[in-house]
């Protein structure tokens, strides 16, 4: 259980001049939902396609349940894959695509039923296995995709941005059906997406990777409230940046100093080479609250509401506060329906200390 | 608006005028093949099916005939096996001598059909090689492959490679993905290109003349017998036959053609 499915050693590619994948070590565990999330160009999927067999590294080594898998075809590995287009065979029915990869095992009629029966029935096709390949809507598409590819009964499962090509209401759902199906199945899933919500919502972990390289790996939790560095909590949504200064540190904790919020005390992140000087502290929007008059927090800014913009179930107000560059982007979550605040007012922003992540310089 | 029309009417005439002059004489020619004189000429003199009859009794002919298919069925094979394949690399690879390759298959279809003729037979005889069916399917498939190749590319070229991926990584090696995957999606593809070559091949006169030697093929016979006043009527009834046929191939052709990007246009990922 705790040698790893997948292990990845000091593997780069590169395409000419250019790096796709920069030395990358990467463990994954057996049976878990992991995420590959970057934007397009970071080489997720270059990394994902290697795993597959669709592509060689130019160097490192790839092993998949603790066998090297140097020079091996896609058709010798123990992984299958969801294509991003779903590369659903036009001439042949749903059925006969379900059941492709089963010519090997030479069952017979009955047999073959059965098992694609079973598959289509698990991803919630069952009575559509007479439908041509080219008859099908993008769900559909995508259910038989993922049926084929399980039918395989592979230690791995790839998935290249199965759900880019659904409209908003249908990726949800299948958000939801893909985490279902790998908890029932057991199976590792590995998923390359650039959707953040997407990652988050269904991934046991989930690795952030720009330019070739891996910036972060950890649970989602931890990579939405203590991202490693600015790029990674850039790239998970919104966050507000403040310039401070450590001033103090022992084994424990870092003492700092910022116009903004006057003096802090963190603990120290593990794994963070931090030093005296400049440092950047991050606070996520929803994490900050602007006060009514007679409410307190233990930490204090006061700003002008400069902008706002409305979404609906959540408000987003621009503060421009003394001593930052970037005005504090504050966002409400509109749970009493009471009266906006309106432009060019003062307020008082408030946050907790545990708001405040230091980054990675 | 009222030029509009009159620019309307006039190209409505020159259009009509235009088919009637292409293919009044194709029409001609079924119509003198049941005409009872032996002379092609108007009035008509009246309605016989005798001239189709008496193509039973003419053994050289029937020669040609099965010298024809046998030579049209052999080139549509090559030409179409040579096409499948330069087309899947156009379609597939970049490689340096890519334009250049393009440009060599497609050259005969500017090259005045003369020339190669007359070529081919020099560098045969020089070569030592006898004058046969052998050599006219050489000759017809070089003529044949620029169609073929056009006809397949556009076929080839919407194949998703991910399907052959999708494939490989379902367990299939190269042949099963080859058998199982490509074959059945660019069927529509060789079907069209076997059938173009084979109308080409069947009808192709000048190469045939160069190259066949004392095996004749039917339009190489068809011009011997144009010598004999007499056997006019005759030869109208079997290129009336040929007509058909032909007309009939190019017909299937398309319909295969058009079934097959039916199937595959759908395989996009818009449809929600």
């Amino acid at each position: 259980m705790n040698t790893p499915i997948i292990s990845i050693r000091g593997v780069s590619r590169h395409f000419g001049a250019f790096t796709a994948l920069d030395n990358i070590d990467l463990d994954v565990k057996q049976g878990e939902f992991f995420s590959l999330l970057g934007p397009s160009g970071c080489g997720k999927t270059t990394l994902l396609r290697m795993i597959g067999g669709f592509m060689e590294p130019s160097s490192g080594k790839i092993m998949i349940d603790q066998k090297p898998m140097d020079g091996l075809a896609p058709n010798q590995r123990p992984t299958n894959m969801v294509f991003q287009n779903y590369a659903i065979f036009p001439h042949l029915n749903v059925a006969d695509n379900v059941g492709y990869g089963l010519r090997k095992l030479r069952l017979d009629k009955a047999q073959f039923t059965a098992r694609v029966q079973e598959a289509l029935e698990r991803v919630g096709l069952s009575g559509l296995g007479h439908r041509g390949g080219h008859e099908l809507s993008g769900g559909q598409r995508q259910r038989v995709a993922l049926a084929r590819a399980l039918i395989m009964q592979p230690k791995v499962l790839l998935l290249d941005e199965p759900l880019s090509a659904l409209d908003k209401k249908l990726r949800e759902q299948m958000q939801l059906e893909l985490r279902r199906l790998q908890r029932a199945v057991g199976i590792t899933f590995i998923l390359v997406t650039h959707d953040q919500y997407e990652a988050l919502s269904m991934s046991d972990r989930v690795a952030v990777m720009f330019k070739g390289r891996i910036a972060q790996v950890a649970p989602p939790q931890d990579i939405y409230q203590r991202p490693a560095s600015r790029d990674v909590a850039d790239f998970l949504g919104g966050m507000n940046f403040i310039e401070a200064q450590i001033e103090a540190e022992d084994a424990l904790e870092l003492k700092l100093a910022s116009p903004l919020t006057g003096p802090i005390t963190l603990a120290r992140r593990d794994g963070f080479a931090q030093g005296l000087g400049k440092a950047t502290l991050g606070i996520r929007p929803e994490r900050l609250r602007i006060l009514g008059p007679k409410e307190t927090a233990p930490i204090e800014i006061t700003g002008t509401l400069y902008d706002k913009v409305y979404y609906g179930e959540v408000t987003h107000y621009s503060v421009a506060v003394r001593g930052n560059t970037q005005p504090l982007q504050v966002a409400v979550t509109n749970s009493s329906g009471g009266p906006e605040l309106a432009a060019g007012s003062e307020v008082k922003v408030g946050l907790d200390r545990s708001a405040l992540v230091l980054l990675a310089p | 608006m009222m030029a509009g029309a009159k620019n309307r009417s006039v190209l409505a005439a020159y259009a009509v005028a235009y088919i009637v002059f292409l293919y009044l004489p194709v029409v001609l020619l079924p119509l003198f093949s049941f005409n009872q004189s032996i002379t092609p000429s108007f009035p008509l003199t009246g309605f016989t099916t005798d001239w189709y009859l008496a193509l039973a009794d003419e053994p050289e002919m029937h020669n040609a005939l099965i010298n024809s298919l046998k030579v049209a069925a052999t080139t549509s094979v090559f030409a179409t096996l040579l096409g499948a394949c330069a087309a899947r690399a156009f379609t597939r690879y970049k490689f340096r001598a890519k334009p250049a390759a393009e440009g060599i298959i497609m050259t005969p279809l500017f090259l005045p059909e003369i020339l190669i003729g007359l070529s081919m037979l020099v560098v045969i005889l020089w070569l030592g090689f006898e004058l046969s069916l052998v050599t006219v399917v050489m000759g017809h498939v070089l003529v044949c492959l620029p169609y073929c190749v056009t006809v397949l590319i556009s076929s080839f070229d919407g194949f998703d490679v991910t399907l052959e991926e999708a494939s490989t990584d379902l367990g299939e090696g190269a042949l099963g993905t080859l058998w199982r995957v490509i074959l059945p999606i660019v069927m529509p593809g060789l079907i069209s290109s076997l059938i173009v070559s084979f109308t080409i091949s069947l009808d192709e006169f000048v190469l045939a003349f160069f190259l066949s030697g004392d095996e004749a093929t039917l339009p190489v016979y068809i011009w011997g017998q144009l010598r004999f006043a007499a056997k006019l009527p005759i030869v109208m009834a079997l290129g009336s036959l040929m007509l058909v046929a032909s007309i009939g191939l190019l017909i299937i052709s398309e319909i295969v053609r058009r079934r097959g990007e039916r199937r595959l246009k759908p395989s996009g990922m818009d449809t929600p």
